[in-house]
C-alpha cells in the first residue's frame, strides 16, 4: 500500500510540473492570436482613445510576462483572477458552468460504463455471432459520426418526430431532478453512443485475448459454463486495459463535450471556453485549459492505481 | 389606387368581426395590389388584433456571449441589445411605423439653430427598485459614454455634445458645439439607456436595474435570462406576464426549438432554410427590410480607385439582384451604391435604381484608358453569411466587364483592426444607424476616422453640414436626396444590398403587423410589443 502512496504522491507533483508547463503555452498562444480583447470587446466601432482607455482599465497595458507572473502569483494560492472582460471572479464565471458539465458527464458515464462493459462481455461471449456483429457494427457508427449529427439525428427523432425529450437541455432554478434528467437525457444520450464503442471493443478484446490462455482452457476443461468464464475468470485479469478505456473515455465526456454543449444549448464550460478565447479573456481560457489537463491527468492517475489494484503481481511485487 | 384602397378596408373590416377567412383575406388582398408579406401583416392587424394580456413569451435569441455585460457602455451582442430594450428603457424609441416616439422623455425641442436639445422626461418613468427616474439618473447615463476616459464604445456619437443640463423642472437640455438636427434619433442608440445614477454622479450598471418595462429576476450571461411585468411601467405595451431569453447561438438549435415549440420567437433564422421553415403551418416569419448594410469600400486615395471611371465601372459591375438571390435567399433589399436604406427616414425614393450593365462598365474602363483592371478584394466568412461567395460571384459578374476580381480571404480574427481601413477594397458590413446623417458622417465625411473610402467630395461635405443644422424636414429630405445622388455616381462605395431582417414565432404570438426596422424582433422591443393570441 505504501509503494501505492508514494506513487500516487509522485505523478501528483509531476502533474503540477505538468499544469505549470500548459498554463505557460496556454498564456502564450492566447498572446499569439491576432487582434487584442479591447478591439475584441469594443468591435468595429472602437476609436483610438476607447481601446486605450480599455486597455488600461483591464491592465493590458503592461507587458505580457508581467502579466503572466502576476497571474501565476495569484494561481498558486488557487486565486485564478478575474475576468479581464466583465471583471467578475473567475470562480464564479465558470463554476455554476463546471458544475453543470461534471453533471452532464456523470449521467452519461453512469448509463454508458455499464452498459459497455456489459455489451463487451456479452460480444465477448457470443463473439462472430450475428449480434456481436451488428453491436459492432452499431456502435462503430455511431462513434465514426461527428457528435453534432448524431444530435442532430437524435433531436430529429426524440424531439421534433415523437416529442418524447426537449430539444434544447435549458436549465432554470428549482428544477426537479426528475425534469432535469428528462431534460438532459438527449445530450447525455449522445455523449453515451460517442464512447460506448471504444470501451465496449477493449473489453472485448481483452477477454477475447485472454481466451486462448491455458488456465482459461483448464476452466472451460472442468465444465465451468462459457458466461463463468468469462466473468470469473477471464474478466479479472482484462481490467487493466480496460480501466485505461474507461478513464480516457471519461476525460473526454468532460473535455470533449464542446459540441454537444452547443447542439443542445447546455451552459457547460465548452461554451465558456469558446468565448473567452473569442474575447481573449486570457484568465477564463486558463482556468478552462487548467481544470481540462487537471481531469487528463488525474484520471490518468486513478487508471494506473485501478490497474495496480486489480493485478495482485503488481500489488505484491517481488 | 383609390379603389385598391377601398377594398383595403373592406377586407380589413371583415377580417375584424370574422366573416372573412385567413385564406381567402390573402387572396383578395393580392388580387388587390398588395405583397404576401404586406398581406399577412394586415391580416395580423386587423384579425382580433386587441392584444391581450399573460402568459410567458420564451424567446431564442442569438449572440450571447458568457463575456456580456450589464455596461452599456460596452454592449456589443444582439443579446445585450435585445436585453437593454426590455429591461432598460431609453429618451425616445423607434416607433413600429418608423417614426420616432417618446419613451422616458415625453416631448423634446430644440433651439432654432439645432445647437440646444431639451428633453422633458416622463413623470411616470420608475426603476424597478421603486425609485423615480430624475434628471440626475440621465445626465449619469449620458456622461458614462462622454469624456476622454470613457471606455464607451458610443464616445464618438457624443462627441459634440459639449455640456448637459439639469433644468430642475424634471427636464434635460444637451448643448452641443455644432449644430445636430438628428440628437433625438441618436437617443435610442442602444448604448444609451437610463440607468439609476450613484450619489457621485456616477453610473449605476453593475446593479442591472432600469425602467423598462420588464424587471430581471433571473440572468446568466450566455445562459439567459428571466424577467417579469414592471407594474410601474411607464408605457404601452408590456402584455406579457412574464418574458424568457434563452440563448441559443447554434442556429439549428434555435429553429429546431421554434419547431418543437419550446420557445415561442426566435431571433436570426438563417435564410436558406426560410423556404423550409415557412411551409410549417405553425410558424410565422418576419421578414422585415433593415437599414444595417453590406458595403465594399474602395479607397478613392490610390489606384485605379482614384479614377470615378473605374470606380463606375466597378458598380456596374455587379448584378445585385442575382446576389440577393443567390447569397442571400431573397431576404435583402436592393441597394444603389449610396448609404441610405429604404428603412431609414427621409429616403430618397426617385433615384434610379442602378443596374447590372458589363457594356457599360466597359465603356467606362474605356474613359479611364484601361482595357481591364484588376483588383484584390478582401472578404471573411465572419463578416456576414455568405461574406466569401458573395465576393467570389461578383468576382464572376465582373469578368464580362473585364474587371479582374481576385478574392482574398482574410483571417476572422483581427478583420477589423488589420484588413477594414487598410486594405483598399474589401467587404464591409455596417450595423442599422438610425439616420442618415448618423451614417455619412461615421463613414463619408472628409475627416471621419472611419471614412472607410477615404472619400473627399466638397459638395457632398458641404450639404452634409447644411442639412445636420436644418430643422425642416421637407428641406432635409431635399438635400439627402442630393447627397445620395453624388454618393451613388461619384462615390467610392459599392452597396450590393441592405440585408433583411428575419425572425420567427409561434403563430399564437401576435403584433400589429408593423415592424420597427431598427433591431431584430421589432426594433428589439417584441417583448414588451407582442401578446400571446388567446
Amino acid at each position: 500500500m505504501g509503494d501505492i502512496l508514494k506513487l500516487v504522491g509522485q505523478r501528483l507533483g509531476l502533474g503540477l510540473v505538468i499544469l505549470l508547463v500548459i498554463s505557460i503555452i496556454i498564456f502564450f498562444m492566447v498572446e499569439l492570436l491576432p487582434g487584442d480583447i479591447a478591439q475584441a470587446v469594443l468591435g468595429q466601432g472602437a476609436t483610438e482613445e476607447n481601446l486605450a482607455a480599455l486597455r488600461k482599465e483591464m491592465g493590458l497595458d503592461k507587458p505580457a510576462f508581467v502579466r503572466y507572473f502576476g497571474w501565476l502569483g495569484n494561481a498558486i494560492f488557487l486565486d485564478f483572477g478575474n475576468s479581464v472582460v466583465t471583471g467578475e471572479k473567475v470562480s464564479t464565471v465558470i463554476g455554476a458552468r463546471f458544475a453543470n458539465t461534471l453533471f452532464l458527464a456523470c449521467y452519461a458515464a453512469v448509463i454508458a460504463v455499464p452498459v459497455a462493459i456489459v455489451l463487451g462481455i456479452l460480444v465477448a461471449l457470443l463473439r462472430n455471432s450475428i449480434f456481436d456483429r451488428v453491436a459492432n457494427v452499431l456502435t462503430l457508427t455511431s462513434i465514426s459520426s461527428p457528435e453534432f449529427f448524431l444530435g442532430y439525428i437524435l433531436i430529429l427523432y426524440f424531439a421534433v418526430k415523437w416529442g418524447m425529450f426537449p430539444a434544447i437541455a435549458s436549465l432554470s432554478e428549482g428544477m426537479s431532478f426528475g425534469e432535469l434528467l428528462n431534460r438532459t437525457f438527449l445530450p447525455a444520450l449522445t455523449l453515451v453512443l460517442v464512447v460506448v464503442a471504444h470501451m465496449m471493443r477493449m473489453t472485448r478484446a481483452a477477454i477475447i485475448n485472454l481466451l486462448a490462455s491455458p488456465y482459461i482452457e483448464m476452466a472451460r476443461l472442468k465444465g465451468v459454463p462459457p458466461l463463468k468464464v468469462i466473468v470469473r475468470h477471464a474478466l479479472p485479469n482484462a481490467w487493466a486495459p480496460i480501466i485505461n478505456v474507461v478513464a480516457l473515455n471519461l476525460a473526454y465526456l468532460i473535455t470533449g463535450v464542446v459540441l454537444v454543449e452547443v447542439v443542445f444549448v447546455y451552459p457547460g464550460i465548452g461554451q465558456a471556453l469558446v468565448d473567452a478565447v473569442s474575447k481573449r479573456d486570457f484568465p477564463v481560457v486558463q482556468a478552462c485549459c487548467l481544470i481540462f489537463a487537471a481531469t487528463f491527468i488525474l484520471l490518468n492517475l486513478a487508471a494506473d492505481v485501478g490497474a495496480i489494484l486489480t493485478n495482485p503481481r503488481l500489488r505484491h511485487p517481488k | 389606387m383609390v379603389k385598391d384602397q377601398m377594398m383595403l378596408d373592406r377586407l380589413a373590416a371583415a377580417a375584424k368581426d370574422g366573416s372573412i377567412s385567413r385564406r381567402s383575406f390573402m387572396n383578395y388582398s393580392m388580387a388587390a395590389g398588395m405583397t404576401a408579406t404586406a398581406a399577412t401583416g394586415l391580416w395580423g392587424t386587423s384579425a382580433k388584433a386587441a392584444p391581450q394580456r399573460g402568459g410567458k413569451f420564451r424567446i431564442a435569441q442569438h449572440d450571447g456571449n458568457t463575456s456580456d455585460s450589464h455596461d452599456p457602455g460596452t454592449y456589443l451582442s444582439y443579446a445585450m441589445i435585445c436585453l437593454a430594450h426590455t429591461h432598460r428603457a431609453y429618451l425616445t424609441m423607434i416607433n413600429t411605423d418608423q417614426t420616432l416616439g417618446g419613451d422616458v422623455a415625453t416631448e423634446w425641442s430644440a433651439t432654432p439653430d439645432a445647437k440646444e436639445w431639451t428633453f422633458v422626461l416622463n413623470p411616470n418613468a420608475t426603476f424597478h427598485s421603486g425609485a423615480k427616474v430624475t434628471a440626475a439618473d440621465v445626465l449619469a447615463s449620458m456622461n458614462h459614454h462622454r469624456g476622454e476616459d470613457s471606455g464607451s464604445a458610443a464616445t464618438a456619437l457624443l462627441a459634440s455634445v459639449q455640456e448637459i443640463v439639469d433644468n430642475g423642472d424634471h427636464s434635460v437640455t444637451f448643448k452641443l458645439d455644432s449644430p445636430n438636427a438628428d440628437l433625438p434619433w441618436i437617443m435610442p442608440d442602444y448604448h444609451l439607456p437610463i440607468c439609476p445614477a450613484n450619489a457621485d454622479g456616477t453610473l449605476n450598471w453593475q446593479s442591472a436595474d432600469g425602467c423598462g418595462p420588464y424587471k430581471l429576476v433571473e440572468h446568466e450571461f450566455g445562459v439567459g435570462s428571466r424577467l417579469v411585468r414592471h407594474d410601474e411601467w411607464h408605457g404601452e405595451g408590456a402584455y406579457f406576464d412574464e418574458v424568457e431569453y434563452i440563448i441559443i447561438n447554434d442556429p439549428n438549435a434555435r429553429q429546431t426549438s421554434l419547431v418543437t415549440g419550446d420557445v415561442d420567437a426566435v431571433t436570426l433564422l438563417e435564410n436558406k432554410t426560410l423556404g423550409l421553415l415557412g411551409r410549417d403551418p405553425n410558424i410565422e416569419i418576419d421578414n422585415v427590410p433593415s437599414a444595417s448594410a453590406i458595403v465594399m469600400p474602395m479607397h478613392s486615395n490610390v489606384g485605379p480607385f482614384d479614377n470615378n471611371d473605374v470606380r463606375m465601372a466597378m458598380k456596374l459591375a455587379i448584378d445585385r439582384e442575382e446576389l440577393i438571390e443567390k447569397i442571400s435567399f431573397g431576404a435583402a433589399s436592393l441597394g444603389n451604391d449610396f448609404h441610405h436604406s429604404p428603412a431609414m427616414p427621409y429616403f430618397p425614393a426617385d433615384i434610379p435604381q442602378r443596374t447590372y450593365d458589363p457594356e457599360k462598365a466597359k465603356w467606362h474602363l474605356k474613359q479611364a484608358g484601361v482595357d481591364s483592371v484588376s483588383v484584390n478584394l478582401s472578404t471573411a466568412e465572419s463578416i456576414t453569411t455568405g461574406a466569401v461567395d458573395l465576393a467570389v460571384l461578383y468576382s464572376a459578374q465582373a469578368k464580362k466587364a473585364g474587371i479582374d476580381i481576385n478574392v482574398v480571404r482574410e483571417p476572422n480574427d483581427g478583420y477589423w483592426s488589420d484588413v477594414w481601413l487598410t486594405k483598399p477594397f474589401c467587404v464591409v458590413s455596417w450595423g442599422a444607424r438610425p439616420t442618415p446623417d448618423v451614417m455619412y458622417t461615421l463613414a463619408y465625411k472628409d475627416d471621419a476616422a472611419w471614412n472607410e473610402s477615404y472619400w473627399q467630395h466638397e459638395r457632398f461635405n458641404e450639404i452634409l453640414l447644411q442639412a445636420k443644422a436644418e430643422l425642416d424636414d421637407a428641406k432635409r429630405a431635399e438635400m439627402y436626396a442630393e447627397m445620395g445622388m453624388i454618393s451613388r455616381d461619384e462615390g467610392s462605395s459599392v452597396i450590393p444590398y441592405f440585408p433583411n431582417f428575419v425572425y420567427g414565432r409561434r403563430k399564437n404570438v401576435r403584433h400589429t403587423g408593423q415592424l420597427a426596422a431598427s433591431w431584430q424582433l421589432d426594433g428589439a422591443r417584441g417583448a414588451s410589443r407582442w401578446w400571446f393570441e388567446g
